[in-house]
């Protein structure tokens, strides 16, 4: 195995570095040409994991990524730090509101978005067992406080109850736990997460089928911009299966640059990916 | 007719010792006539097919048959970073018999495995597609890396064009050879002097482009890049790092109305000056 870093990680990767001496990797400011150095080590076959902040992880490279790794299958892991609004008052160059659905763009890809941190063991293992290229947009999970975390699938159902369905990608799905539980039952939505895709690769529950072909009022939220989003996959998905929602409701990150800077939760409430909006646009669907 | 460079002599290293090449039968140093053989194929195959990109692959063949005659092994590896001279490697890898007349007979036309560019599979000694420039010096670093790692031998060259230096990945890529000392890795520079749409010193100038590279933690060595003995000098000459040979080309090599001429890098021949390039190539 050979770990590469973008000269990041302070206070973080130390362990990992003494741990794997030689065969850990500085690659220094020059993403390019770490990944493409990484395409070549795995065609090598050294297993390759590759650590950034999210945002540099695929937009300065994406032409290496596409050209060297995604056009030769070859299974180097992309770990992103801070994905969505992670970086917060940071500004705009750090934020990756654009990032699974750039890469699922490119042959093989598969993305992962664990939502809570007991998650990242899971889903660590299930990317390094897959054998093509894959990203992992690593994020902060946001459990309400002494709430059971349940292990890791690439669809999970948070909450249960009467009302819509809502499906979440990653850790913003985990924001909305604690009101909808506190919800009346008859009224509480069906609350899921998707924490691996494209959705073809990881296919739609049975059981979620089942829920919106009984109830078929959906909202979507992502921290993800519109274009090449989860919900256009899913919306596919659903509509070449003929069971297309008869409402549909579609949450998602507004813009890169609002003028004004703030941390996550400042940026997910202008984007109305709070709590707040989530239940307006419940309130309405 | 299928005609081959003759394989009489072992190719020898500085130190005298026989190599191994990537042919698998022993042969001698590429000469003169084995350079004129691989253009007058160079020039059918991309005449046949209506294909341009002629002078750019004529600039960068003798070095291209040498380093596969002569200083590859087997478990070596080369990446055309020049991805636009693809012409050039597959001719190189028909003159070792990789490659046959009915491959290059299908050239860059429908159901080819020989695009205008190297393959992404299916060519055993291309192990990687190119043709957006920037991405083989860090593909060569990579792989000469993973060679280090793995306490294996093995060697590495990688063929860059010198507009190819205006890419800022290329020097990312030259930077992170130079601070690991892959000493394994021989990147080389068609330097003739000559892009897309101009001269080098006159779009972006870097001249001489190998006084920029000794400013590096690296061996530059600026060479006659038509001359097989200067070529095989520089390949072979012992290094405890990496190593840049600039090779000092004409663009269009051989023929003297392309010669120097930006033009063709883009024109494909027509049949009089098909004629011409061959009578004029095939004196020697």
């Amino acid at each position: 195995m050979v770990f590469l870093t973008g000269d990041l990680g302070f206070n973080a990767l130390e362990p990992l570095k003494e741990a794997m001496g030689e065969r850990f990797i500085n690659a220094g400011v020059a993403e390019q040409n770490m990944i493409t150095v990484a395409a070549a080590l795995a065609a090598q076959d050294l297993e390759v994991w590759i650590y950034s902040i999210a945002p540099f992880m695929y937009a300065r490279p994406f032409e290496q990524i596409r050209n060297d790794i995604c056009f030769h299958h070859l299974p180097v892991k992309l770990i992103g730090n801070g994905g969505g609004y992670g970086y917060g008052v940071m500004g705009p160059t750090h934020h990756a509101i654009d990032d699974y659905g750039a890469l699922l763009t490119l042959p093989d890809m598969a993305a992962f978005v664990p939502t809570f941190d007991e998650d990242v063991e899971a889903v660590v293992e299930m990317a390094g067992l897959g054998d093509g290229p894959a990203y992992l947009r690593m994020g902060r999970g946001e459990p309400p406080p002494g709430w059971h975390v349940p292990s890791f699938r690439p669809w999970r159902e948070l909450t249960t109850g009467g009302g819509p369905t809502v499906i979440g990608v990653g850790p913003v799905a985990g924001t909305y736990i604690g009101c909808f539980d506190a919800m009346p039952a008859e009224l509480r939505p069906n609350l899921w997460v998707v924490g691996a895709l494209p959705v073809e690769q990881n296919p739609i529950p049975e059981k979620l089928l089942a829920t919106l072909d009984s109830h078929p009022r959906l909202v979507v939220v992502e921290e993800h911009v519109r274009q090449g989003s989860f919900a256009s996959e899913l919306l596919l998905s659903l509509s070449e299966r003929g069971c297309p929602p008869k409402r549909f409701s579609h949450l998602c990150a507004r813009a890169h640059n609002y003028g004004r800077y703030g941390s996550q939760k400042f940026l997910r409430a202008q984007s109305g990916l709070d709590p707040t909006t989530m239940l307006s646009a419940l309130a309405t669907i | 007719m299928t005609q081959v460079l003759s394989p009489t002599l072992s190719p020898v290293a500085s130190d005298g010792s026989a190599l191994q090449t990537k042919t698998t039968t022993s042969r001698r140093p590429v000469c003169a006539n084995d350079v004129r053989v691989a253009q007058r194929r160079l020039l059918k195959m991309h005449y046949e097919s209506g294909v341009g990109h002629i002078g750019g692959n004529l600039s960068s063949l003798d070095s291209m048959l040498v380093v596969f005659h002569d200083y590859l092994r087997e478990k070596d590896q080369f990446f055309l970073s020049k991805g636009h001279s693809a012409g050039a490697l597959y001719t190189t890898l028909w003159s070792l018999g990789r490659l046959k007349d009915h491959d290059l007979e299908s050239f860059h036309r429908d159901d080819t495995l020989l695009a205008g560019h190297p393959p992404a599979a299916g060519i055993p000694e291309i192990t990687f597609a190119t043709g957006s420039l920037g991405h083989g010096v860090s593909l060569s670093a990579g792989t000469a890396l993973a060679f280090q790692l793995k306490r294996s031998d093995a060697r590495v060259v990688c063929l860059t064009s010198d507009g190819e230096w205006q890419e800022g990945s290329t020097w990312e890529g030259l930077i992170f050879a130079s601070h690991h000392r892959l000493n394994n890795l021989t990147i080389l520079v068609d330097h003739n002097g000559l892009q897309g749409f101009g001269s080098t010193t006159d779009i972006a100038s870097m001249s001489p482009l190998w006084q920029r590279l000794q400013g590096f933690d690296v061996d530059v060595h600026v060479i006659d890049g038509h001359d097989a003995s200067a070529i095989r000098s520089a390949l072979f000459f012992p290094s405890e790092r990496l190593k840049v040979v600039v090779l000092r080309t004409v663009k269009g090599h051989g023929v003297s109305f392309m010669e120097n001429e930006m033009k063709w890098h883009y024109l494909p021949l027509t049949a009089e000056l098909y004629q011409q390039a061959i009578d004029e190539i095939s004196s020697p």
